[in-house]
């Protein structure tokens, strides 16, 4: 609260010394702006540096998708659709990078790397280093091997928003925030005691009230 | 009621259920799916939160993996981020971001939601907010909670405050205003000890920096401290890739940073961090040689490692360098030649850039030659590849760097029969380009579209057509450079020519009728000349074309009875004599030039008659319009001739016939030169009164709606008989037409077993006679070999040498004006209103800019007046002592925070002045008396700055701290 005061305070005399023709042009500004945009031009202008996380299995069925910026369901699939056509035809000692800029728009890159039977595949932009990325989804797999001990394609199907909760850690809209897999853990286990927490509260307190009700 | 929702809590599928009724289910996937959504678009109207919350969970979790659009449970989900329950909360957030969008309607009534989470006192909900923010927020959503993101940004949770550092980067970029109020704390993050901290504010100013880094110029100090400091290689990573982008604007700058840079580049073990380092280098150092031969270093082993992912980096880095250092690319041009037969193709593509980057005009033949060799051995993709990186390297800038055009003109000929060719389109374009701009290379282009015309084997590869078509068009209109007037005339007669698309074919008859029109006049010059000399040669073709082609002629006589029986599939068999007399004079024959006999000349009309004729039925309008012109000009000579021939001995007569009047004309026609056309052209015609090429035809279309455009063959009429033949470029067609190709094939190898010059001679005797061989035999080497030898060869002509043997001098290639190509669009930087406000948002923060004070509250950036604020930056930095006048004010309030009127632009001189103090301590104290001066210009602030040093100066001329000297 006492920070909200401060930055109050601090707005405060400027708002004094506004004149009214720059409160006009800012109420026309604003109206302005809220009725040229459309998502076309949002897409477009918005550069994230990373795009997207997306794992899949070696037959090309969707396990993880994570898309950074707002994208129709139907253009993430035929995305993820081209990008495994891609990865499927690589062979096995190869680098782990492919060239994105045909699905995912200019500037854009993709590293992926295999795991048994799953592709980890990431989108990002020239904000990122390709070799970083590479460590990046090493990072996510310890990451989920901790979390399951030797996680296998059956865990990050059935565990959905467990993977979410591990992935929105690593990543946070589009930026690297965490690259400490015991970090990661800490942080998702208590959200996880406290989503269970909650739950257990939500069903005795639902039962009493269904008896009292009655 | 409550029965019922318990009945709902007790039985609703839970989202692991879904899952595995998935993976069990028989009915299949779509099906179960959409009984599934039935199912929840039930079970998420209920009252009860836990119900609704697992609905919109499997709801998610279907958009996710299968692809669902689940934008209409947007109000759900606006619903369970309300529930007091964390778990609901949670999914209601995720669902949030996973379905939102600028324009869903609902965000409107998160904002109040999203403020009371922002402020809770559970950092896991202002997590989840703070999360869902980053994904959604919209213009008004950024407004309005830019007071709250501010408040978390000093959180004392690492855990939040680092979200909240992160997610200022969609708060600025939807509401630059934010800029006013957040950035200061967003620097003081800088200083953070917090390693996580500081690792998310430098990703934040990193794409910051990366859309307009002049603005942040003056943070360099800060950046340069990390630099210095930072231990951890994913800031070290981020803080390179600032400097990448702030160097180039301030040389002191980068001859600051090079040192540090190269240090850290000597000493990381972390590859990551070393290729960032060789790339800022090459990127943004490039005039600091030290830096660069470190880079270069690197970069040559990475190349030789056995990581693929390494090596293509190291070719990445190589072709950053090829601009300005093409050094470093000779320097490891071993490396790069043995990349184009790695295995790994991303490898080969770049490692072929580079060879394609180190071609000059010395050496353009080799490199040519051997990586036209080698795309016959590789793969078709890669193949393809290289032909397209041959084709516009050469053709750069009106084949600039080609000198000999013999030559280059022959390797569009070798590149076309090259198996896999998707090039077609391109060697098309050159083959005609070059013919039209290059005087003296058209007799060697007739030559090879010649041998592609004659080659038979090369109509039934559909790639090629284009080619062909060039190379048909090029006979035709260069006739005057053939050797041998025949051939060429046959090859485009030739049965097979039905394998053509129509248009194609259109453009053979067309030229078919060029190279006919230059016969009769030959004939009729050399009747003049010579009153009819059998076996004399023929003036003309001894005049343009001093060498005698391929030595491919042959008595004419013999000619005109080969092709009848070429034309007739039922005439198979062939008198033993003729093949005697044409063996006894195929000697004096190569050494005279072919005469046109009247016999002959007589024999070609008739042949062209029998050929064409079918074609008069045919369905495609081009080909019939164009046969059936042939046709009637040919049976009007013929009348002629056959009357000329009845009264042979008054030759005279026969210069006045109408014919020959006729004749001269359409040659005269033919002989005019074609030029290359502007593109341009177009806009230099008038536009005639009363044509309005603007106007709105979208009526039009409506009426025309639902006419259906008919295909481009269905215009002619219908020969039914020729209906398959009109289109044969499918095989299937081609197979349906195997019965009377069997005859004809049959008929042309017999021809050209017998006399092996009508064909490209090869050892093509031996092969069956329904499958004509691949246009070009790939010889099957071993990997290895293959490799060692391009390794070899290239080598050689990667040499830069200048060639002797260029005796011969470039010959003139049209070049126009303008208009030579297609201008690209002016410039590729777009306007970015949004992002302007940004910058100037930042710029009035960071350089103290007052001169028009708005409120952080209204007034999104004044654009002219940032705009005026730019150009005077951008003056200050070209007049660096200007800068160094400016900043001289080292003495300053010291490091507190001022506190309760912590004006932000007052924050980010301290801030300057600090950085100053600790890097250029000895800076003059010579400028208080000009801060006193400035003091009273800005009187409106005077009061809340009394106890802060007023630096005003800066707000009138900003500048970069001289942190640099």
């Amino acid at each position: 609260m006492s920070l909200q005061r401060g930055c109050s305070r601090s707005l405060s005399p400027r708002t004094t010394a506004v004149s009214t023709s720059v409160f006009e042009d800012f109420k026309a500004c604003i109206s302005e702006e809220a009725s040229c945009q459309t998502i076309s031009e949002i897409n477009l202008k918005k550069q994230k540096m990373i795009r997207a996380v997306l794992v899949m299995n070696t037959q090309g069925r969707p396990r993880i998708t994570k898309f950074y910026e707002f994208w129709p369901v139907e253009k993430q699939h035929e995305a993820i659709r081209n990008v495994f056509s891609v990865l499927c035809s690589r062979a096995e000692h190869v680098s782990n990078f492919v060239d994105a800029e045909s699905i995912f728009g200019p500037d854009s890159r993709l590293v992926y790397k295999h795991f048994a039977t799953l592709y980890f595949v990431l989108i990002f932009d020239s904000s990122e280093n390709e070799l970083a990325m590479l460590d990046l989804i090493q990072v996510f797999v310890e990451t989920l091997d901790k979390c399951f001990r030797n996680v296998c394609e059956l865990d990050i199907v059935f565990n959905y928003s467990k993977i979410h909760a591990i992935l929105d850690e690593i990543i946070f809209g589009g930026q690297v925030l965490e690259t400490s897999s015991t970090e990661v853990m800490k942080a998702v286990e208590e959200i996880t005691k406290l989503e269970a927490a909650s739950n257990a509260i939500n069903l005795v307190s639902k039962s009493v009230s269904n008896w009292r009700s009655r | 009621m409550a029965g019922s929702s318990i009945m709902e809590n007790l039985f609703q599928r839970t989202l692991e259920d879904l899952i595995k009724g998935m993976r069990l289910q028989l009915i299949g996937e779509s099906a179960f799916i959409s009984k599934a959504v039935e199912e929840i678009r039930r079970e998420i109207k209920s009252t009860d939160p836990h119900t609704k919350s697992t609905a919109l969970h499997k709801l998610c979790y279907l958009s996710a993996i299968h692809g669902l659009d689940i934008s209409w449970a947007a109000f759900h989900a606006v619903e369970l981020m309300s529930s007091s329950r964390f778990s609901h909360k949670s999914v209601g957030y995720h669902a949030a971001a996973l379905s939102f969008h600028d324009a869903t309607p609902v965000l409107l009534l998160t904002t109040n939601q999203l403020r009371k989470d922002l402020s809770s006192p559970n950092p896991f909900e202002a997590s989840l907010a703070l999360q869902t923010l980053s994904r959604i927020a919209t213009v008004d959503l950024a407004r309005d909670l830019t007071p709250e993101v501010f408040s978390l940004l000093s959180s004392g949770r690492v855990f939040v405050r680092k979200k909240a550092i992160a997610v200022v980067l969609r708060v600025f970029d939807k509401y630059p205003d934010a800029v006013r109020v957040c950035f200061k704390r967003l620097v003081e993050n800088l200083e953070s000890s917090d390693p996580q901290i500081v690792s998310a504010v430098v990703g934040v100013f990193c794409e910051l920096a990366s859309r307009d880094p002049r603005s942040y110029l003056p943070l360099a100090p800060e950046f340069y401290r990390v630099l210095v400091d930072c231990k951890n290689n994913w800031v070290l990573i981020k803080v390179l890739k600032i400097f990448a982008k702030l160097a180039p604007l301030e040389p002191r700058l980068a001859k600051r940073i090079v040192e540090p840079i190269c240090e850290i580049m000597r000493a990381t073990g972390a590859k990551s961090v070393m290729f960032e380092c060789v790339r800022t280098v090459l990127t943004s150092l490039g005039d600091h040689d030290s830096g660069i031969k470190l880079a270069v270093s690197k970069v040559k082993e990475l190349l030789v490692d056995e990581d693929p992912n390494l090596r293509y980096l190291g070719l990445q880095a190589l072709s950053v360098a090829s601009e300005k250092h093409l050094w470093a690319v000779l320097e490891n041009k071993e490396s790069v030649i043995k990349s184009l037969s790695d295995e790994d193709s991303n490898i080969r593509v770049e490692s072929l850039r580079l060879v394609m980057a180190m071609v000059s005009e010395s050496n353009v033949t080799e490199i040519s030659g051997v990586l036209v060799n080698y795309a016959l051995k590789s793969d078709p993709e890669f193949c393809n590849e290289i032909l397209g990186s041959v084709l516009t390297t050469c053709s750069r800038n009106v084949y600039e760097i080609v000198v000999d055009f013999d030559w280059y003109v022959s390797l569009l000929g070798e590149m076309a029969r090259i198996p896999n060719c998707q090039e077609s389109e391109e060697i098309e374009r050159q083959l005609i380009d070059i013919g039209m701009r290059v005087k003296d290379a058209r007799l060697q282009l007739v030559r090879v579209a010649r041998d592609l015309l004659i080659d038979p084997a090369l109509l039934g590869n559909a790639c090629l057509h284009r080619i062909l078509c060039a190379a048909a068009w090029v006979a035709g209109e260069y006739i005057d450079f053939a050797g041998n007037l025949f051939e060429i005339i046959d090859a485009l007669l030739q049965p097979r020519t039905n394998l053509l698309p129509p248009s194609i074919r259109a453009v053979y008859i067309h030229s078919a009728l060029k190279v006919l029109v230059f016969c009769l006049d030959c004939y009729l010059m050399q009747n003049e000349d010579g009153n009819l000399v059998v076996g004399q040669s023929d003036p003309f073709i001894g005049k343009r074309c001093s060498v005698a082609p391929e030595s491919a002629t042959c008595q004419s006589s013999n000619l005109e009875q080969h092709d009848d029986l070429t034309f007739d599939p039922r005439n198979t068999t062939e008198s033993p004599e003729d093949l005697s007399v044409f063996e006894n004079n195929a000697d004096t024959a190569v050494t005279q030039g072919p005469a046109i006999t009247h016999e002959y000349m007589l024999g070609l009309l008739d042949r062209i008659e029998l050929v064409l004729a079918p074609l008069t039925a045919n369905q495609d309008v081009e080909v019939l319009d164009r046969a059936s012109n042939i046709l009637a000009f040919v049976r009007l000579v013929k009348a002629e001739l056959i009357d000329n021939a009845s009264q042979k001995a008054n030759t005279a007569d026969k210069k006045d016939t109408q014919v020959s009047a006729i004749i001269t004309l359409m040659r005269d026609a033919f002989v005019t030169d074609l030029g290359p056309v502007s593109v341009s052209a177009q806009g230099r015609v008038a536009v005639p009164d009363g044509l309005d090429l603007k106007e709105n035809l979208d009526d039009l279309s409506a009426l025309c709606g639902d006419i259906e455009l008919p295909s481009s063959s269905s215009f002619g009429i219908g020969g039914p008989q020729f209906g398959t033949s009109s289109d044969a470029t499918s095989t299937g067609l081609l197979k349906n037409e195997e019965s009377g190709l069997v005859n004809e094939s049959t008929s042309l190898l017999e021809h050209r077993k017998r006399h092996g010059l009508y064909y490209l001679p090869s050892e093509k005797n031996e092969i069956s006679q329904y499958d004509y061989p691949p246009a070009n035999d790939p010889r099957s080497n071993s990997n290895s070999d293959e490799a060692a030898e391009l390794a070899k060869l290239t080598e050689q002509s990667l040499v830069l040498k200048k060639k002797p043997n260029q005796t011969k001098p470039r010959p003139v290639v049209v070049k126009l004006d303008d208009g030579d190509v297609v201008p690209l669009p002016i410039s590729n930087k777009r306007p970015e209103p949004r992002d302007d406000s940004l910058s100037g948002a930042i710029k009035d923060i960071l350089l103290g800019s007052t001169t028009k004070p708005s409120s952080s509250q209204s007034n999104p950036s004044d654009k002219s007046s940032s705009k005026r604020k730019e150009k005077k930056k951008q003056v200050a930095a070209d007049i660096p002592s200007q800068i160094k006048e400016n900043l001289g004010d080292a003495e300053g309030p010291g490091l507190e925070n001022p506190g309760s009127s912590s004006k932000d632009h007052d924050y980010v001189k301290e801030r300057r002045e600090r950085g100053k103090e600790k890097i250029v301590e000895g800076e003059g104290h010579d400028q208080k008396a000009r801060k006193k001066k400035s003091s009273h210009r800005h009187g409106k602030h005077k009061t809340r700055q009394k106890a802060n040093s007023p630096l005003n100066v800066v707000s009138q001329t900003p500048e970069i701290p001289d942190f640099l000297l």
